[in-house]
């Protein structure tokens, strides 16, 4: 199988603490790690690899640092990196991002199966994943939480069944390959860097593709292609709230006869 | 103290702490309190490739030695020694074959060992046979293509979790030690099965049972060296071994030096932390003194082994008394300075002083290793 992980480096937040003037996080002097649901999405590709054969590529978009990143990815096993590092990707929402991601994604070449993090912790959009499936065309499933079966090797019938996490239980779905997959925690627990993968990471070179690499439409990149604008930021308020109501069924019905009453509705 | 690693050697320590920190540290309170195996850590270990660090590149290790071995087994003990002694019991149970096996041997079990894929143990102790090894009642009678045993194991290592086991056994008791054998026997052999598992003071996520033989027929190529090498095999495996008992002791001196070293920054008392307190720092100075110590001899002791040296046992029994006699000074010690907390199960230390203990005991009692060193000092020739 040829798979292809997306990676993004991000701030521990662990670690990060916020600027109650600008309701911003403060990012200097907190370190940067691998978000971590796109660990699960490396652990999930290097074993499906362990199962089928083939390759993991990594591949990111940011600024150069971001090759700590892609050498961590390499020392847990991955085969190859692709950083597609440019000032023209600066200020990217997540509609430029993923553009830019598939195009990187289109230019490593064929692939069975796109593997990412639900979200990213920084920004928690969990927006990206389904718009690089979308930019590509094919399909996606997302909040995997088990892959069930894969039938990589029968091109007419390439496939992949999988268990989502949905509200209140889980939903099994299938789709055809090549397809992409976003991954929750539970899918599996990524392995720590082994000594032979490190060895190798530390003179492994890292493919660096610029806006010049990609046949990417200039309009959709960086800050042209970022059609998001922060108007505001601010701690939510609530206006409405639920209430549970326990008991009898009796009891519930009134009470809830009795809030509708106290509230003037009833 | 710089003690000139290489960057391979560093590389090792690195992903050896990571998987200390990590993994191990989140689960080593739970694993102690219900006395549970670490099977699942062992799986995360074994992809890291260091289960194979003392194994030669030939048979799928990474081609390095002892030295090695104690920087891994020192990284897991500074957090967890239980979790720890899996890993190192399983050297203990290998290096005999490493030693004295045939290249079949060697290409049958070792690479399943250096992949994590397969636990080892090493069998010597029975009932009546502790201090003194030599009184094996475990019988190993030849018939035909095989040997049969009969007989029972105690205290062992791994006993239930391993998959390959050197086991001592009697072949001709008329000639006493010499007339012992080393036997390298498969779980799951007919007739081999294990008794109770011990419930352990320390060192509680490591299994310890009986290796219980009766009429286990185990084939005839799975002796070790020859019949009445046994108690060789045994005392040659301890002697390289016995520094990784060192190096647990090490991990968890230098763990309870961690924590007794935080916890005295920010305790405060009469006003300030108590790491203000003369009687205090005096007391950590003295740890810290003496682990690093313990560290140095340990290291040297392994070096030593790794250089080829003929002349092992009394360096490798020093290495092994010294730093387990520091391991159990400083985590008495470390609950000390950390008062009633240290005596709590919400601090790591009162574990860390309850593993320290058996490092004192097994792979031979501090008495008999101090009874070693004597004798080798005795042999010496005078030098003035
Ligand atoms: C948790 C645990 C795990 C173990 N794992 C293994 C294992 O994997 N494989 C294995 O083979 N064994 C194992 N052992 C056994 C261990 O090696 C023995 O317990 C140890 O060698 C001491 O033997 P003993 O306990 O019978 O003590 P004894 O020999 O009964 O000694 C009792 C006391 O007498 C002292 N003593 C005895 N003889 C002398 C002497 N000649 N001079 C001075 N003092 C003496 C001892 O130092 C000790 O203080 C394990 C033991 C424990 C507790």
């Amino acid at each position: 199988m040829q798979i292809i992980a997306c990676i993004k480096q991000v701030p521990d937040t662990a670690e990060v603490r916020i600027d109650r003037e600008t309701n911003t996080l403060i990012r200097e002097g907190v370190p940067s790690i691998i978000n971590p649901f796109d660990l699960n999405a490396v652990e999930e590709g290097l074993l499906l690899k362990e199962r089928f054969g083939g390759t993991v590529t990594v591949i990111s978009m940011g600024p150069p640092q971001v090759e700590t990143a892609l050498r961590e990815a390499l020392s847990l096993g991955v085969d190859q990196a692709v950083l597609l590092c440019d000032r023209a990707f600066a200020g990217a929402d997540t509609l430029a991002t993923s553009y830019t991601l598939a195009a990187g994604i289109k230019k490593i070449g064929a692939f069975d199966l796109i593997l990412c993090g639900k979200q990213a912790i920084d920004g928690d959009t969990a927006q990206v994943g389904p718009e690089i499936a979308e930019w590509l065309d094919i399909p996606h499933l997302t909040y995997v939480r088990s892959i069930d079966e894969v039938f990589p090797a029968e091109p007419a019938r390439a496939s992949i069944t999988v268990s989502r996490l949905v509200e209140g239980g889980y939903e099994q779905a299938s789709a055809s390959l090549p397809a992409l997959l976003t991954v929750v925690r539970e899918v599996n627990e990524p392995r720590l860097p082994s000594y032979r993968a490190s060895l190798r990471a530390r003179t492994q070179g890292i493919t660096i593709w610029g806006v010049a690499d990609l046949s990417a439409d200039p309009e959709h990149i960086g800050i042209a292609g970022s059609p998001t604008r922060v108007s505001r930021i601010f701690v939510p308020e609530y206006d409405r709230q639920g209430q549970f109501f326990a008991g009898s069924p009796e009891d519930q019905a009134k009470a809830l006869v009795a809030a509708l009453r106290s509230a003037g509705l009833a | 103290m710089n003690y000139f690693l290489t960057a391979e050697q560093e590389l090792i320590q690195q992903i050896a702490r990571r998987f200390a920190r990590e993994r191990v540290a989140p689960m080593a309170a739970a694993l102690d309190e219900r006395g549970e195996f670490p099977r699942k850590l062992l799986q995360v270990l074994a992809k890291t490739d260091l289960c194979g660090v003392y194994i030669p590149e030939e048979y799928g290790g990474l081609g390095g030695g002892m030295f090695e071995f104690c920087l891994v087994v020192e990284e897991i003990s500074r957090v967890d020694s239980g979790v720890a002694i899996c890993y190192a019991a399983t050297g203990l149970g290998t290096i005999p074959i490493l030693l004295f096996g045939t290249e079949e041997q060697k290409r049958k079990y070792i690479p399943e060992v250096a992949a994590g894929r397969k636990l080892g143990a090493f069998a010597l102790t029975e009932a009546n046979a502790g201090s003194d090894s030599f009184a094996q009642e475990t019988t190993a009678v030849r018939d035909g293509g095989c040997y049969v045993l009969n007989g029972t194991k105690q205290w062992i290592t791994n006993g239930g979790e391993a998959d390959i086991y050197t086991v001592i056994a009697m072949t001709n008791k008329a000639k006493g030690a010499r007339g012992a054998s080393a036997f390298i026997v498969e779980k799951g052999t007919p007739g081999f099965s294990f008794g109770k598992k011990e419930n352990k003071m320390g060192i509680r996520a490591s299994s310890t049972t009986e290796l219980i033989f009766n009429n286990c027929r185990v084939p005839r190529e799975n002796l070790l060296s020859r019949e009445g090498m046994g108690m060789i095999v045994a005392l040659k495996t301890l002697d390289q071994s016995r520094p990784g008992v060192g190096a647990q002791a090490v991990g968890i001196a230098q763990g309870a030096l961690d924590q007794a070293l935080k916890f005295a920054k920010q305790r405060v008392q009469f006003g300030q932390p108590i790491i203000q307190f003369q009687a205090i720092q005096h007391m950590l100075a003295d740890m810290a003194t003496q682990t690093e110590a313990a560290r140095a001899l340990v290291y040297g002791a392994a070096r030593t082994i790794d250089s080829g040296a003929k002349e092992i046992s009394k360096v490798s029994a020093m290495a092994k008394v010294f730093a387990s006699d520091v391991a159990m000074r400083v985590t008495t010690d470390a609950v000390q300075v950390m008062g009633g907390a240290g005596f709590m199960k919400d601090y790591p230390v009162e574990k860390m002083m309850r593993d320290a203990k058996i490092t004192q005991i097994y792979e031979g009692t501090n008495q008999i290793q101090r009874n070693v060193i004597a004798s080798e000092l005795i042999k010496e020739r005078d030098e003035w």
